[in-house]
C-alpha cells in the first residue's frame, strides 16, 4: 500500500500509477454530480459549462444554503456509485475525467473505461459526511442550478481523504477480490459455523 | 396532580433526533476503537482513523456524522405509573420528528411511496415508526430513538424456514446476507437478528437487536452463544471496512428472539452502519428530562 498526495488536475502518468489498495489525498478541485446531473447531462445532451479534464468527480446530493449568490455548505456527503455506472464511460472519455469518488464502486464496463482512459475509482469512508465538509473549504460554483440537489458543483478541497483505490487503470477491482476471497473462504466458514 | 405537559414529550423527541445524528453513543465508538486495535490490514486501519475523525468533527462542530439522516424510529416505553395520553404521544413524537428536521436543519428522507413527493420533514403517513411497550413498576416514559439511513435498511433481509430446516438454515441465512450487502451498509456495523415469532414481529425484533448498546450479549447462554458464533463467522469472511477488505467486518451481532409457531423458523437480518446512532430521552411526570444513549 502507497500513500499519494496528488493534485487537481490528475496527469494521465499520475493516475495510471495507482494501484488497488493505495490511499490517495488531494487538493485542488473536485466536481460534484449525480443521478440527474448525468441524466441530464448524457441523456439528454446538455453541454457540461465547465471543462472537467483531469478532474475527479464525487457521487453526492449536497446540502447547501445560498447567501445572496453565494453557495454555503451544510453537509456533503457521498452516495452509492453502482446506480450510476452506465455513465462512467461517456464521463471518462467525453469529459476527461480522471477519478470517480463514491461508495460502493461500479462494473465491468466503468472498470473496463479506467483502462481504456486512464482513470480510477476512488472509494471514500462512507457515513463521515462530517470529515468530508469540513475538506470541503468552498462551495466556489454550482452549475445548473435548477437540478439542485443534482446539480453540477465545483467544490474547492484540502487534503480530501482519505480514498482508497478501488478501482485501478490495470484491471484491478478490489471489491471483486474482496468478494471473490469471502467466497473462496466460504466453505470453510460454513464447516465451524454449522457444525 | 399537576398536569402532564406534552410539550415536554415533543421537545425529547425533536432532541433525541438530533442527539442521535450528531453524537454517537460511547459504547460504539468504544467498539470502533477496540475493532481498530484489531485490525490488521494498513489501508483498513485508515478507513477507522478516517472514521474517528468524522466522530470528532462532529462533536466539536456538532453536526450530522452521516449525511442520510434516515427515517425515524422511536421505540418508546411507558411506565405504569406515568400519567399518559398515548394519541397525544404519538401526534408528539411525528411533530418532534419534524421540528428536528426543520429547525437544525437537515434534509428531510420521507418520501410518498408513489409520487415521490418528499414533505422534507422526515414525516408523513405511517411515520414516524413507533414501537410501544410498557413497563411495570415505573412512572417514566422512555423514547429510544434510532434513526436509519437507507445504506443499511435496503439490505434488510427475512425468511420463514421449516422447522426442519433446523438452526443451521438460521445461521446460514445470516451469514449469507451479510456476504450479499458487501460495501452497502457502511460495514463494519451491527447484524441485527430476529429468530421466532411471526413475519412482521421477526423483522421488529431484528430491529430491537440493532438498538442494542454495542455488543451487549444476550442473556440467553443458547443465543449467546449463537451471536459469538455469527460474530466469528462474518468477521472471517475478511470482507472488512467498507468492504474493502480488513479483519473487522462487524462490530457486534446482536440476536432477539421470540416463541414461534411449531411449523415455522423465521429468521430476519437488520443491519446497522458503522455510525450506528441511536438516543434516548427519560421523561419523568415532573416534566424534567434525561438525555442519554
Ligand atoms: S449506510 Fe449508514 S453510514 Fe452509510 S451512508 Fe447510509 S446511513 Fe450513512
Amino acid at each position: 500500500m502507497a500513500t499519494y498526495h496528488l493534485e487537481t488536475a490528475f496527469s494521465e502518468q499520475a493516475i495510471r500509477k495507482l494501484k488497488i489498495g493505495d490511499i490517495v489525498y488531494f487538493d485542488g478541485t473536485l466536481f460534484g454530480i449525480r443521478d440527474l446531473t448525468q441524466i441530464y447531462m448524457f441523456d439528454q445532451n446538455h453541454e457540461p459549462p465547465v471543462d472537467m479534464a483531469g478532474h475527479p468527480v464525487i457521487h453526492t446530493a449536497p446540502s447547501l444554503r445560498k447567501v445572496g449568490d453565494k453557495w454555503e455548505k451544510i453537509c456533503v456527503g457521498t452516495t452509492t456509485s453502482s446506480r450510476m455506472d452506465r455513465f462512467t464511460p461517456r464521463l471518462l472519455e467525453k469529459c476527461g475525467v480522471r477519478a470517480i469518488i463514491g461508495k460502493g464502486g461500479q462494473y465491468r464496463q466503468s472498470l473496463d473505461a479506467m483502462g481504456k482512459f486512464g482513470a480510477v475509482y476512488l472509494a471514500i469512508v462512507g457515513g463521515a459526511a462530517s470529515l468530508e465538509t469540513e475538506q470541503i473549504q468552498e462551495v466556489e460554483e454550482v452549475f445548473w442550478e435548477h437540478l439542485h440537489p443534482e446539480a453540477l458543483y465545483k467544490f474547492k478541497v484540502k487534503d480530501f481523504g482519505p480514498l482508497t483505490v478501488a478501482m485501478d487503470s490495470h484491471g484491478g477491482h478490489r471489491y471483486f477480490e474482496v468478494k471473490a476471497e469471502a467466497e473462496r473462504r466460504l466453505p470453510g466458514i460454513y464447516e465451524k459455523l454449522l457444525a | 396532580m399537576r398536569k402532564f405537559d406534552y410539550n415536554t414529550v415533543e421537545e425529547a423527541a425533536k432532541q433525541v433526533y438530533i442527539k442521535a445524528l450528531t453524537d454517537l453513543p460511547p459504547d460504539v465508538r468504544g467498539a470502533l476503537k477496540r475493532a481498530y486495535e484489531r485490525e490488521s490490514q494498513p489501508p483498513a486501519r485508515e478507513i477507522f482513523k478516517a472514521m474517528f475523525k468524522a466522530i470528532e468533527i462532529a462533536d466539536r462542530k456538532k453536526t450530522l456524522v452521516c449525511q442520510d439522516t434516515g427515517l425515524p424510529i422511536y421505540m418508546v416505553k411507558i411506565g405504569s405509573d406515568f400519567p399518559w395520553n398515548g394519541a397525544e404521544i404519538k401526534k408528539r413524537l411525528s411533530k418532534g420528528a419534524s421540528r428536528a428536521t426543520l429547525e437544525f436543519p437537515f434534509r428531510g428522507s420521507s418520501t410518498h411511496i408513489l409520487t415521490r413527493i418528499n414533505p422534507q420533514d422526515s414525516v408523513g403517513r405511517g411515520l414516524p415508526v413507533i414501537y410501544w411497550d410498557f413497563v411495570e413498576g415505573s412512572d417514566s416514559l422512555e423514547m429510544l430513538m434510532v434513526p436509519k439511513g437507507s445504506g443499511s435498511e435496503n439490505m434488510s433481509t427475512m425468511k420463514m424456514f421449516i422447522p426442519a430446516d433446523g438452526k443451521a438454515a438460521l445461521k446460514k441465512f445470516v451469514l449469507d446476507a451479510f456476504v450479499a450487502s458487501g460495501s452497502n451498509p457502511c460495514p463494519p456495523g451491527i447484524i441485527g437478528v430476529g429468530i421466532g415469532g411471526t413475519a412482521d414481529l421477526v423483522m421488529r425484533l431484528a430491529k430491537e437487536a440493532i438498538a442494542r448498546p454495542v455488543g451487549e450479549r444476550s442473556q440467553q447462554p443458547l443465543i449467546a452463544q449463537m451471536e459469538q458464533e455469527l460474530e466469528d463467522a462474518i468477521n472471517a469472511t475478511g470482507i472488512g471496512p467498507m468492504g474493502l477488505g480488513g479483519d473487522i467486518s462487524t462490530l457486534a451481532v446482536h440476536i432477539e428472539w421470540a416463541y414461534t409457531h411449531i411449523t415455522q423458523n423465521p429468521v430476519a437480518v437488520n443491519t446497522q452502519c458503522w455510525p450506528a446512532r441511536r438516543a434516548r430521552a427519560i421523561i419523568h411526570p415532573s416534566g424534567d428530562i434525561e438525555y442519554g444513549f
